[in-house]
């Protein structure tokens, strides 16, 4: 973990996957620490997003990441994009993203850093048909 | 095409239900019973995002839920319809016009006065009996959160399990 940098964004989805990006992202970054995994693992739709709301206001993070487009912690970021002014959203996360967006955190505002990290994401999915 | 699927789903439309269920089954439609999200534009907005463009939802209040459900068991696309408590489903079960033969609960999570019965089941004594009173009526109740999964019959859903 690197200790000069602090959260910012939560990596939200299914399962262990939110915990697997992030470690996956310390692995080859060291920068693991930018960034705080949330499973909606057995939680209801409060549950996810009251859990948001509590990790939003501990870190002051402004960035999530989330997984399926319509998936139950993207419904929920929406929510509380709502009522939270410059919180930006990016889905369909993935390993791409997220290590440009602990690149880019300290450098640029939130959503300019989201955006640039949803560009990555794209440019990173490619079929190679043999 | 009658119905395929009646189930029971706190998260409301989600990732088990268009991708895990709608998929296999071919959803053509979905219909919401909600009465939050019936009066919501912005909630109603927000659900039809998460959704493919060959899937339509219907959004609909409990009270107009029996008399809505009629108009669709006759649509020729294969449909579901998800409510997200217990007491919903059991007051479609009551009133609807065709009836609702089988029940699908496939997510109620944790809440303060619920007891956990199964890995994505928790239920308070109402809503188990509320399952127990649709058994009554006849319905066939089992939980099931995806199609690949064990579907648990009503009596080991209330004795609970460890999957």
């Amino acid at each position: 973990m690197d200790p000069d940098v602090a959260p910012r964004a939560i990596v939200a989805g299914h399962g262990a996957l939110p915990a697997g990006l992030v470690s996956a992202v310390e692995q080859i970054t060291g920068r693991g620490n930018v960034l705080v995994p949330f499973s909606n693992a057995g939680l209801g739709r409060e549950d996810i997003e009251s859990g948001m709301r509590e990790l939003i206001a501990t870190h002051a993070v402004d960035v999530i990441f989330t997984d399926l487009p319509g998936g139950s912690a993207t419904l929920a970021a929406r929510r509380v994009q709502r009522d939270t002014p410059g919180l930006a959203l990016v889905t369909g996360v993935g390993l791409a993203s997220l290590i440009d967006f602990v690149f880019c955190a300290t450098e640029m505002s939130a959503t300019e850093a989201a955006e640039h990290a949803a560009d990555k994401g794209r440019a990173a999915i490619v079929a190679v048909v043999a | 095409m009658p119905v395929a699927l009646y189930r029971i789903d706190d998260r409301l439309i989600h990732g088990q239900v268009v991708v895990g269920w709608g998929q296999p089954l071919g959803l053509g439609f979905i219909v919401l019973i909600d009465d939050v999200v019936a009066e919501s534009e912005w909630e109603q907005e927000l659900y039809r995002l998460g959704v493919p463009p060959g899937i339509e939802v219907y959004f609909v209040s409990t009270a107009d839920a029996a008399r809505e459900i009629a108009r669709y068991t006759g649509d020729r696309r294969t449909g579901m319809v998800l409510t997200g408590s217990v007491e919903t489903m059991l007051e479609l079960a009551r009133t609807a016009v065709r009836p609702v033969t089988a029940v699908n609960v496939g997510g109620i999570h944790h809440r303060e006065d619920r007891t956990q019965k199964l890995r994505y089941v928790f239920l308070n004594g109402a809503e188990e009996q509320a399952l127990r009173d649709m058994a009554e009526l006849g319905v066939v109740v089992t939980a099931q959160d995806v199609p690949s999964a064990t579907a648990h019959s009503l009596e080991v859903m209330l004795r609970g399990c460890s999957t």
